[in-house]
This record gives C-alpha cells, sequence and structure tokens, in this order.
C-alpha cells in the first residue's frame, strides 16, 4: 500500500505544479510596477473629479504636495494644511523642498521635474494660491491637479 | 525498501509563500495612476525689469470670475459652470466674425493653408481666495475642454481622426491654430 500513497489524491487533470511560478510571475510584476506608498497621508485628500486629465508619465521625476484638513484634527486644527513628503509644512518651505527634490535628480532630467499637487476638493483656494506662488518663486513651473476620472459636472451643485 | 527519489524539500507550499509575498505588496502599495489636469505656470516676472503692460482689446479677452459663494460671473454676466464650455468655444473660435468676440486675423499654417484665426485671444480667470478647489478645477477642466474640443472637431474634419491619434507634427499645427491660452490673476478678496 505504501506504493499507492502518492496516488490517494487521484490524477488532477491539470498540473498545478507551475502554480508558484505563476505566483512568482505576478509577484515581480506587481513589484516592478508599483511604488511603495512613500508618505502617508496625513491629510484627508479627497480629489475632484475632471476628464480633461493626461497621465502623469514618468513617477520617479514627481514630486506630490498635499493640502488638505489634517486627519487629526484635535490635535492639529480644523484648517487646511500643507504636507510635504510627510510633514506638515507653511509655503515659506516649499523653495526649499522643491531645491531638496531637485538636488535628488540628475542633471537631465532637472527641468523635467513635475509637481503633482493633491488637493482636497474643499480646500479654498487662497492657501492654493499661496503654493502656486511660492513653486513659481522656486522656478517649478510644471504642475499637475491630481484628479479622479469623471465628469465634474455630474454632481449636485448648488448654484 | 527502494530508495527514495522524491524530493527531500516538500515543495508544496511554496505556492503558499509566494501567496502571502503577493498578498503584501498588494497591500502596502499603491498603482497609483496618477494623473490630472496638466498646467505650466508662469515664471516669476523679473523685479529689475519693467513690466510693460500688454495692451490687449476688450473684445480678445473672455474674462471669468469665481466668488467665494462659487458663481461664475463670466464677460459681466452670471453664468452657470454648464454652458461655459460652449461659450467658450464661441469665443476661440469666432464663427461668424462677431464683433463682440476677438479679431479673426489670417495666418498661414502647415496642411491647411492660409485660416483665419483668433491669435490674439485670451482667456483671463480670477478666482476669490474663498472659492472652493473643486470649482476651480471644474472651471479649468470645462476651459480644457472647450480647446480640446475645438482640436477634435478640427483633426477629425481634416483627417478623420481625434486628436489623440494624431501624428505628433499634426498635433502640433493644430495646437497652433488653438493655442491654449487661459492667463490667471492671483486671488482678491473680491466678496461673495
Amino acid at each position: 500500500m505504501a506504493h499507492f500513497k502518492k496516488k490517494k489524491k487521484g490524477f488532477p487533470a491539470l498540473s498545478t505544479a507551475s502554480l508558484p511560478d505563476v505566483i512568482f510571475m505576478l509577484l515581480f510584476f506587481f513589484m516592478v510596477t508599483t511604488v511603495m506608498r512613500n508618505a502617508e497621508l496625513k491629510v484627508k485628500v479627497a480629489p475632484p473629479k475632471a476628464d480633461q486629465i493626461k497621465k502623469l508619465e514618468n513617477k520617479s521625476l514627481v514630486s506630490y504636495i498635499f493640502i488638505g484638513v489634517p486627519q487629526q484634527t484635535k490635535v492639529f486644527g480644523t484648517l487646511p494644511r500643507i504636507q510635504l513628503n510627510d510633514q506638515f509644512a507653511e509655503p515659506v518651505q516649499i523653495r526649499e523642498f522643491i531645491a531638496a527634490e531637485r538636488e535628488k535628480m540628475k542633471e537631465e532630467d532637472k527641468n523635467k521635474m513635475t509637481v503633482s499637487m493633491k488637493i482636497d476638493s474643499e480646500t479654498e483656494m487662497g492657501i492654493v494660491t499661496d503654493v502656486k506662488q511660492e513653486l513659481r518663486k522656486a522656478s517649478a513651473l510644471k504642475i499637475t491637479y491630481s484628479t479622479l476620472k469623471g465628469n465634474p459636472l455630474d454632481r449636485p451643485v448648488n448654484y | 525498501m527502494a530508495k527514495r527519489e522524491i524530493q527531500e524539500i516538500n515543495a508544496g507550499s511554496m505556492a503558499d509563500i509566494a501567496f502571502l509575498l503577493l498578498i503584501f505588496f498588494l497591500v502596502t502599495t499603491s498603482m497609483d495612476t496618477d494623473s490630472g489636469i496638466v498646467r505650466k505656470l508662469p515664471p516669476m516676472p523679473d523685479p529689475n525689469q519693467e513690466q510693460e503692460d500688454i495692451q490687449v482689446k476688450e473684445r480678445n479677452v473672455f474674462v471669468v470670475l469665481v466668488n467665494r459663494s462659487n458663481q461664475l460671473l463670466v464677460e459681466g454676466q452670471l453664468m452657470n459652470v454648464k454652458d461655459l464650455r460652449e461659450a467658450a468655444k464661441e469665443f476661440i473660435q469666432n464663427p461668424n466674425n462677431d464683433e463682440n468676440l476677438p479679431v479673426k486675423e489670417p495666418k498661414y499654417f502647415e496642411y491647411f493653408g492660409t485660416l483665419e484665426v483668433t491669435s490674439k485671444h485670451i482667456i483671463s480667470l480670477q478666482n476669490d481666495r474663498g472659492t472652493a478647489y473643486k470649482t476651480y478645477i471644474t472651471v479649468q477642466n470645462e476651459l480644457a475642454a472647450a480647446y480640446n474640443e475645438l482640436r477634435d472637431e478640427l483633426a477629425m474634419s481634416k483627417w478623420f481622426k481625434k486628436y489623440d491619434d494624431l501624428d505628433e507634427k499634426y498635433q502640433k499645427v493644430i495646437d497652433e491654430i488653438y493655442p491654449m491660452k487661459i492667463s490667471e490673476a492671483e486671488p482678491k478678496n473680491v466678496g461673495g
């Protein structure tokens, strides 16, 4: 009976011997195509919808600025804050941030740097404009307003 | 007892390990296809350079004001944001050569010959500091949509393809015929 022990399960019609290989392939695919979330969002960002959008091409040349209401309102208050990478910041610190991000890039890529702004829908334009002015001063002129894909006119509006 | 030729290490759990690693990666990373509206900011004016005020004719400027209550005032009249796209298209194209809309001048373009275009038109957008960001994005979206629709219509009529499906050199010519001229002024507190 010992010789027949292996046949207890019966022949699988499909050989499952290559299942680990398939899984490894999927794993490598995900390792290559995704990006480790580099910053924990400390602010609540619900991006607005737009349909005239373009995909960001080269992720390594992108710096992120988050603007929104902090997630821990008891500690940080309810006014919208700016988050650069993983810390809160004030508009004046944006210039240093851009210079630091530029340093990390190679010479020829420096003028292809884009700044992706992920801003909460309910934020008021005052703080956004301050950030844009600082970006202009730091010569970071290529910007993207990060949005979800959708028709912005679908929502019920109050005007 | 025949010599066992089976593997010493049971490889059956390799699939489980692989699944675990896969789930780890799925959870910790983000397939964040970051997409959005791409814009170029104007460079800061040189403080030493004299600011020459460019003279623009009023008919060449499409004024869009957004106030703190997210209402739009377009060319002095209240407008719903839904109508912005059509109004902007009419302004940019000026199909009937209306006197209140921008001046149309003949210009030569490759592949098209001489066309009359509103080469000096400008869309001027001004927000209030209290305007909601989503309204700003909706307005930007509608203005960009106006240009993109005009570009698509032209590409269709000439080459029977949409703008995005054209070769780069054709896209460049269409960009010259309908250049995106959206100028943003600094928001003041214009009030509700």
